[in-house]
């Protein structure tokens, strides 16, 4: 078997390895190499053609394909290797990665390996939601998939549950390309997107939402007949008696993302039970040293544009892992009121940017770092959303020992 | 009029297959009839995939006898066909005293059935052999194994076609009648088609009592009795080695909520057990669901909501109603120009061979079966690639391009396989043909990266228009059609 020995390895095209790649390469890397599975780079862009992405990294509003085109564009500009129709099968603690390709298996051997890999869908399996089993029943990225890249069209009258982001753009796109969206059914008391998506998708179209509601049953022996949907009461459990039919040919499932990470459970990186995603610290290195996570795949962000950023935030610290000057991060981060909290470690000499969402949504929140009883920071929150991640920044000198950080959010 | 034959099997389970194979052994015209638009329509497709002992069953039954015989001859059946068999043992734990003298009758009724390797064992030797099981004692059944039932079904199936035996799917028996002073001694409707042949088997699972009733052998009723199952993420895989059960409630008729670990390395939790009266009702419920999960966390108290990839349910062909419970014995009985089978419930997998070699013996004593010389007993897996080492797997990327490109990414199937599965002997015409052929779909993303390329290689490989892809049976249309009419202007 031939290997071949690069510095940098990155395992996924989308906008979190694009974004790292053209990052190592501005700060004078050249011996760097993306593995995409799909035929082409971009990621998960490629098929959300709806517009509102990069008014935070641009200050316009773009499309998918156009954000993605800015970074491929520019990774092409400067002959950053891209090897699309390759799937990384194997990434061991030694830092090789194997990829099966049409054109052969890939060995590398890397000094660095970047985790760009995304994030997947839940499914109806994982929330295990009882009835039949008949056709008509997507994810939403799956329908999203089907409809935008496959020219192909999953049904005429459907139901969403879950008002994920991506379920609510779906529920639009079905409604424009002349289905009948007869309502978007959430388990929570609150919609779990963002509120510009309720404005833009839902009530823009008349798409009714009902909060506080679950479909409690699948009925159809071939193709999908019918869901029964429930109200949930505040322990999110069905009650009884307000079980209601609603006859639907699709019904399209938008109910949380998983980061991606078998390949980095295969490299041996320790998984934070809480994210999904490793457990990394402030400059994104995992538990494994010389690999690093940045994206969907370390935790699954609101807005593409802060993966971008998140991703290009690691290059500096690639750079010192390959001149061995990276220091080690012994300092314990923990949270309370917060989801989704990284890095879960910090060496407490830099400057941190702590990433999170509200565990409920809020007003008049403050959201403080602690460190024993002395705050390092705080912020007011005045409408915290679990839709929308939070950031708070810490400077390095404000760190006064070696104690663990505590992330706070609480309302008055 | 579809075609003449000798001997038409009536259902294309794992009873069907294997009495179609055994029949292709002599010089017979077979053919299979199957309602279904594929294999894997009912029952085979839908339980733990254990290859039973043969313990539970009652002394002197053919269910006890041909359980024995089935297991003790499967490594034969498993190497010709090249199917995943696991001698991974079994163990049936216990807590109280009251488990204990259940067990210990149990082991004695299995020495009787002349079950093999059966011996009880205490708390540190369950712990031994299972480190995440719970459970004072258990009754050990060195015999016991796991297999993949769909690889069997389809192996049994595929070594039938090699051998001539021919398949109709999507053709329901509709009506048979009986013929006289004919050359056959019996006209299948199907709908509008029909065929005439000598004999009959009656392999129709849960519909067995009906068929029985066109034979005119009536006064057979089957209760459908549905288990429910979770399939259980492949990282708790490694913490089940073997199948763990409770002691077995004999009234029941079913062997308690059990854990199982999968030939691909899943676990499996269930069944239950609930009579039904939809006999196609595969269902699954709140009730039981939670109910497994409960059940089963008590000897694998390591069950949480992210290990869930799917539910399933199965059927139970019994002919012990509700009232009664427990078990019947199979009913194998010669008719004149037939073989009925009749309440081939579990241990059916198990017992598939010795049943077939019964039902040929039954044909045997009313004509003589002359044997086929050129039946080839050896089937062969197409070659996989998740299990393969990284030598192997460049080889074989070198000598087929497409075993390069992953089509499942949970289950690292490729490109190769899923063509296969199209291509091959009774090839897949479904996303769930293609899922039971070749465990696409399979994983925790459940087709969330692989389904479009699925559907697509479908379209491409059968012709298919957008309208014309099924998810499973006629009926399941996956699409409406095109997005955009002009796709030139896409």
């Amino acid at each position: 078997m031939k290997i071949t020995n690069k510095r940098i390895v990155i395992i996924g095209a989308g906008p979190a390895g694009l974004a790292a790649a053209i990052a190592l390469y501005e700060r004078g890397e050249r011996d760097i190499v993306m593995l995409e599975r799909e035929a082409a780079p971009g990621g998960i862009l490629r098929q959300c053609i709806h517009d509102g992405f990069g008014l935070t990294r641009f200050g316009e509003s773009l499309s998918g394909p156009e954000y993605a085109e800015r970074f491929i564009e520019k990774a092409k500009q400067l002959n950053i290797e891209i090897i699309t129709n390759a799937t990384v099968i194997e990434l061991n603690e030694d830092k090789t990665v194997t990829a099966a390709t049409p054109n052969g298996l890939l060995v590398f051997k890397a000094q660095a390996v970047i985790l760009s890999m995304g994030c997947r869908e839940r499914t109806r399996g994982a929330l295990a939601i009882p009835g039949r089993r008949p056709a008509g029943v997507y994810t939403a990225g799956v329908a999203q998939a089907y409809i935008n890249l496959k020219n192909t069209m999953v049904g005429k009258e459907a139901v969403i549950l879950g008002s994920g982001d991506i379920g609510m753009i779906m529920a639009r796109r079905l409604t424009l390309e002349g289905a009948k969206v007869k309502g978007v059914y959430e388990i929570q008391s609150y919609p779990s997107g963002l509120p510009r998506n309720v404005e833009q998708c839902l009530n823009d179209y008349g798409i009714p939402l009902y909060l506080s509601h679950t479909v409690t049953k699948i009925n159809g022996e071939k193709r999908l007949e019918s869901i029964v949907v429930s109200e949930v009461d505040d322990k999110m459990r069905p009650i009884e008696g307000t079980e209601q039919e609603i006859t639907c040919d699709t019904l399209i499932l938008s109910v949380g993302l998983i980061p991606e990470n078998e390949l980095t459970r295969m490299a041996g990186a320790e998984i934070d039970p809480l994210t999904s995603g490793a457990v990394v610290d402030e400059r994104l290195q995992t538990s494994v040293p010389g690999v690093f996570a940045a994206g969907n795949v370390l935790h699954v962000h609101d807005l593409v544009d802060f993966v971008s950023l998140e991703a290009e935030g690691l290059a500096d610290a690639v750079i010192e892992s390959l001149n061995g000057t990276l220091e080690n991060a012994e300092i314990p981060v923990t949270g309370d009121g917060v989801i989704q909290l990284i890095p879960q470690r910090i060496t407490g000499k830099k400057d941190v940017t702590f990433a999170l969402r509200p565990r409920r949504p809020g007003r008049n929140g403050m959201l403080k770092v602690m460190q024993g009883e002395q705050v390092l920071a705080k912020k007011k929150l005045p409408k915290a959303l679990p839709a929308e991640m939070e950031q708070i920044t810490v400077k390095a000198d404000k760190f006064v020992s070696s104690e663990p950080v505590k992330v706070v959010l609480s309302f008055e | 009029m579809v075609c003449n034959c000798d001997v038409l099997v009536v259902g294309a389970g794992v009873v069907g297959c294997a009495v179609a194979r055994e029949l292709a052994r002599y010089k017979l015209n077979v053919a299979v009839a199957e309602k279904n638009n594929d294999l894997f329509g009912g029952t085979s497709a839908r339980n733990s995939g254990v290859l039973h002992a043969g313990f539970n069953n009652t002394p002197g039954t053919l269910m006890a006898k041909l359980c024995v015989e089935g297991n003790a001859g499967f490594d034969k059946v498993a190497e010709e066909l090249d199917i995943p068999l696991k001698r991974t043992g079994k163990i049936v734990v216990g807590f109280d005293e009251e488990d204990r003298k259940r067990l210990i009758a149990l082991k004695e009724q299995g020495e009787k059935n002349g079950v093999p390797g059966l011996s009880m064992i205490d708390h540190d030797e369950v712990k031994k052999l299972a480190p995440c099981v719970e459970g004072e004692f258990a009754l050990f059944s060195a015999s016991t194994a796991i297999l993949d039932p769909f690889q069997y079904v389809l192996a049994l199936a595929e070594n039938a076609v090699k051998n001539g035996v021919e398949f109709f799917f999507s053709h329901p028996v509709t009506a048979i009648e009986k013929l006289s002073g004919e050359e056959a001694n019996w006209s299948v409707t199907f709908g509008e088609d029909t065929m005439r042949c000598r004999w009959i088997v009656n392999a129709a699972g849960l519909f067995a009592d009906k068929i029985s009733d066109m034979l005119g052998k009536t006064g057979y009723t089957i209760y459908p009795c549905r288990g429910e199952y979770f399939i259980l993420d492949k990282r708790l895989g490694d913490m089940l080695p073997l199948p763990a059960y409770p002691v077995p409630n004999i009234r029941t008729g079913g062997l308690g909520i059990h854990l199982t670990p999968t030939s691909d390395g899943n676990v499996l939790i269930g069944p239950s057990t609930e009579y039904i009266d939809d006999r196609g009702d595969y269902s699954a419920t709140r009730k039981t669901m939670d109910m497994l999960v409960e059940d089963g966390s008590r000897i694998f108290p390591h069950i949480r909501r992210e290990h869930y990839i799917r539910n399933f349910s199965g059927i139970r062909p019994k002919l012990t109603g509700p009232d009664k419970g427990g078990y019947n014995d199979f009913v194998i009985e010669p008719l004149e120009n037939a073989v009925n089978l009749v309440g081939i419930e579990s241990p059916g997998l198990t017992a598939s061979v010795p049943i077939a070699r019964m039902v040929v013996n039954m044909i045997g004593e009313k004509e003589k079966l002359v044997e086929n010389p050129d039946f080839d007993p050896i089937r062969r897996r197409f070659a996989t690639f998740h299990d393969k080492d990284t030598q192997t797997r460049a080889e074989m990327i070198e000598k087929d391009p497409n075993y390069g490109e992953i089509i499942c990414r949970c289950e690292t199937i490729t490109k190769a396989e899923i063509l296969n599965a199209i291509r091959g002997p009774l090839g897949a015409k479904t996303v769930t043909g293609v899922k039971y052929r070749c465990r696409s779909t399979m994983g925790r993303c459940q087709g969330g990266y692989c389904q479009t390329r699925i559907t697509e290689m479908l379209m491409s490989e059968l012709g298919l228009t957008r309208e014309e892809v099924l998810y499973a049976q006629e009926g399941s249309n996956m699409f409406t059609g095109r997005v955009i009419d002009d796709e030139d202007n896409q």
